[in-house]
């Protein structure tokens, strides 16, 4: 067991520093580096100083250094909560994201907890009544929303919320409380503005947990222990709920291994559509205006924040599955 | 059982002992009603990618201020009861008190609505240059009076851009892919055959791949093309930076497949004789597996092409003069603009449709794809 979470906090180590290095790709990416962005800038206002200047910003960030000098000067500050300067805002980087971050990952997990909460009951539905029309009609929709990318969905949202109710359905608070501080009734407001990217964010990895949960609870319904439960003259419901949907329900925990990715993911466009207060747009906007050290933060954090959700729902999974617990 | 129905069972059987493996391929797949739809779904937007121009109505690029945000127009099949086709002609105005361009119908102006009329000119397949168009307009030219689907800010006919932009979305598809399916082949066959550190290296590479949200790293790297560069540069690149990601899936099969036939005697065979391992991946393994990677190909083309539109939608991928769904949406960004005209919204339809259709393809073809299980 101690050898299965040190391979697991291993890989996790492994796959952050890969994400750093992806990260730092990305700021080092563009043509040019900041100071002759910063140059030109300054040139243009008319700056004779200007290309001094550039030196002095060059020499600071190290610049001039070698690039693997570069990042292990970029990684140690960040390893010390120092993610640079943001150019185009004139702040440091981490004032800028702020609770940004953490508002994506709130949104991030409520769509994970809505693709739970409605695939089970609907997986199991589709199982217990197979062939039926509500399978049908189920597994249709299922499809659709399979089909459907999430920021098109959100965009058709907003449109309709916009055409038929006349609302705006974006954002996460209501104006009152945009710049309010926490207090009870705010977080009751971004409950309720937290349903639409939810279900936008939800709706494809519910599609594809209902047909995982219909085929796992399809392969139990076969097995003789039911049939020695039904022929015992256990009613139907308990018979159902008390194995087979247990047994059932383990690929069913492990999916959040490859849901959280997508839905993290997925989050930085519909945020954008949707115009949430999350670093979606942030990113956007950064890259937009080629602040790099803003847009490296931000794929840098998102990449993170996923492998540690990842790995504490692997940890999870194995206090609740004894199967992984016990294997080597 | 009666004695021709048990003819018919041993023919049956008899048919199938003797049949190619592409044949037994094909009738798994011919049962699989939705697969089939699927198929000619795609074949279809196939087709409109290859005759676009001849489909569409007026030049794409053609852009007339005057023609702002028009909706579309509805085709009049009958006149006095006999059969013939009519659009009536638009006149714009412009409110004095919102500013916005209303239009009005002219009933008094009728524009006759013909199939294979003249409209701009092309070159046919690339063969010969032609007029001819599948829907044409007499009289007035196309451009200025024939809006299927209203036209865009730039008073663009949305139709015409809609086919246009079929072509670049699938064909960036399907660019994208075979990348993903030459590193996926490649690499997970390296993977497979070799094993040991290799193959753990190219693991852990995968595994990292999959666990990491891939759209902000998209956008990065998107955001970091020179904003000089030419559409077809961008074009590349962007395939490119998508098969870079999107290779692992294919490679994951491939691995496993590979892996399966390591062992197998054909193999040892080849090896005895001579061959290096890059003639036994790919001269007498690829072709075993060829229906699995077919399969996972058509599961990862829809993929692309979100990935594409996704891009393209939020400005850092394909830029205009381009036109692609993508491109198309990004005039859909602003909410308000969409509700005064929700028919910029058009490129929503043939994104889900051939999603949908991809996903049922690619669900038959896996099946298909083993047509010895039961």
């Amino acid at each position: 067991m101690l050898n299965y979470i040190g391979r697991r906090l291993a890989l996790g180590l492994f796959t952050i520093w890969a994400v750093s290095v992806l990260s730092f790709l990305i700021i080092q990416l563009p043509q040019g580096d900041f100071a002759t962005t910063r140059l030109a800038e300054l040139a243009a206002a008319g700056n004779s100083s200007a290309s001094f200047e550039a030196e002095r910003l060059r020499a600071e960030y190290g610049l001039d250094q070698p690039i693997l000098v570069q990042y292990f000067a970029w990684i140690g500050q960040v390893v010390q909560g120092d993610f640079g300067m943001s150019f185009d805002w004139n702040r440091p980087v981490g004032d800028v994201i702020g609770d940004r971050l953490a508002l994506s990952m709130v949104v991030s997990v409520a769509a994970i907890i809505f693709t739970w909460a409605v695939a089970l009951p609907i997986g199991v539905y589709s199982a217990v009544r197979r062939y039926s029309v509500g399978d049908y009609t189920l597994t249709f929709l299922g499809f659709l929303g399979l089909a459907i990318p999430n920021f098109l969905l959100a965009l058709v949202l907003m449109y309709l919320g916009f055409a038929v109710f006349d609302a705006n359905v974006g954002g996460l608070f209501s104006a009152e409380y945009e710049n309010a501080p926490w207090s009870f009734a705010k977080a009751w407001d971004l409950l309720k503005h937290l349903v639409i990217p939810a279900i936008v964010l939800g709706v494809a990895g519910t599609a594809q947990l209902i047909r995982i949960m219909r085929a796992n609870l399809l392969d139990e319904l076969k097995k003789p222990y039911v049939v020695t439960a039904r022929a015992k003259g256990l009613s139907e419901r308990r018979l159902v709920a008390k194995y087979p949907v247990r047994v059932a329900l383990n690929p069913f925990a492990s999916s959040i291994g490859f849901l959280f990715p997508h839905v993290v993911s997925g989050a930085v466009v519909v945020s954008i559509v949707l115009s949430l207060p999350t670093v979606g747009p942030l990113l956007l906007r950064a890259l937009q205006a080629q602040d790099m050290y803003l847009a490296g933060a931000i794929v840098l954090l998102l990449g993170v924040m996923t492998v540690i959700g990842t790995l504490i729902s692997d940890l999870v999974l194995m206090w609740l599955d004894p199967r992984i617990r016990h294997a080597r | 059982m009666p004695a021709d129905s048990l003819d018919k069972a041993v023919t049956d059987e008899e048919r199938i002992s003797v049949a190619t493996q592409r044949q037994l391929i094909w009738w798994r797949f011919r049962k699989h009603k939705l697969a089939m739809c699927g198929g000619i779904v795609v074949l279809l937007f196939y087709l409109v990618a290859l005759f676009g121009d001849f489909l569409s109505t007026s030049d794409p690029q053609a852009s007339d201020g005057q023609r702002s945000l028009m909706p579309p127009q509805s085709v009049r099949l009958f006149q006095d009861g006999s059969l013939s086709p009519h659009v009536y002609a638009v006149r714009g105005e412009r409110d004095p008190v919102t500013l916005q361009r209303t239009y009005a119908v002219d009933p008094s102006q009728r524009i006759p609505v013909r199939l294979f009329g003249h409209g701009y000119e092309y070159k046919f397949l690339g063969l010969f240059t032609t007029d001819i168009h599948l829907i044409g307009t007499e009289g007035t030219p196309a451009e200025e009076s024939l809006f299927l689907l209203g036209t865009d800010q730039q008073g663009r006919d949305i139709y015409s851009r809609l086919i246009h932009a079929t072509r670049t979305s699938m064909l960036i598809g399907l660019t994208g892919v075979v990348l993903s399916i030459l590193l996926g082949v490649a690499l997970g066959g390296i993977s497979g055959y070799y094993g040991g550190a290799v193959d753990t290296v190219i693991q852990r590479l995968i595994e990292i791949l999959r666990s990491i949200p891939v759209i902000p790293l998209w956008m990065g790297l998107a955001a970091a093309m020179p904003k000089d560069w030419s559409v077809t540069q961008v074009y590349f690149a962007l395939t490119v930076i998508l098969s870079v990601i999107g290779w692992t899936e294919l490679g994951r099969v491939v691995r496993g497949r590979v892996m399966q036939i390591r062992s197998e005697d054909f193999v040892t065979a080849a090896e005895l004789v001579g061959s290096r391992p890059r003639r036994v991946i790919f001269v007498h393994m690829v072709p075993l597996f060829a229906s699995h990677i077919i399969a996972a190909t058509t599961l990862a083309l829809p993929l692309m092409i979100v990935a594409e539109t996704s891009l393209s939608f939020l400005g850092l991928g394909l830029r205009p003069p381009a036109i692609s769904w993508g491109v198309m949406l990004q005039q859909a960004q602003n909410v308000q603009a969409v509700a005064l005209s929700p028919w910029m919204l058009v490129p929503v339809v043939p994104v889900v449709v051939v999603i949908l259709a991809f996903n049922f393809l690619g669900d038959g073809l896996r099946d298909a794809a083993d047509p010895y299980d039961i």
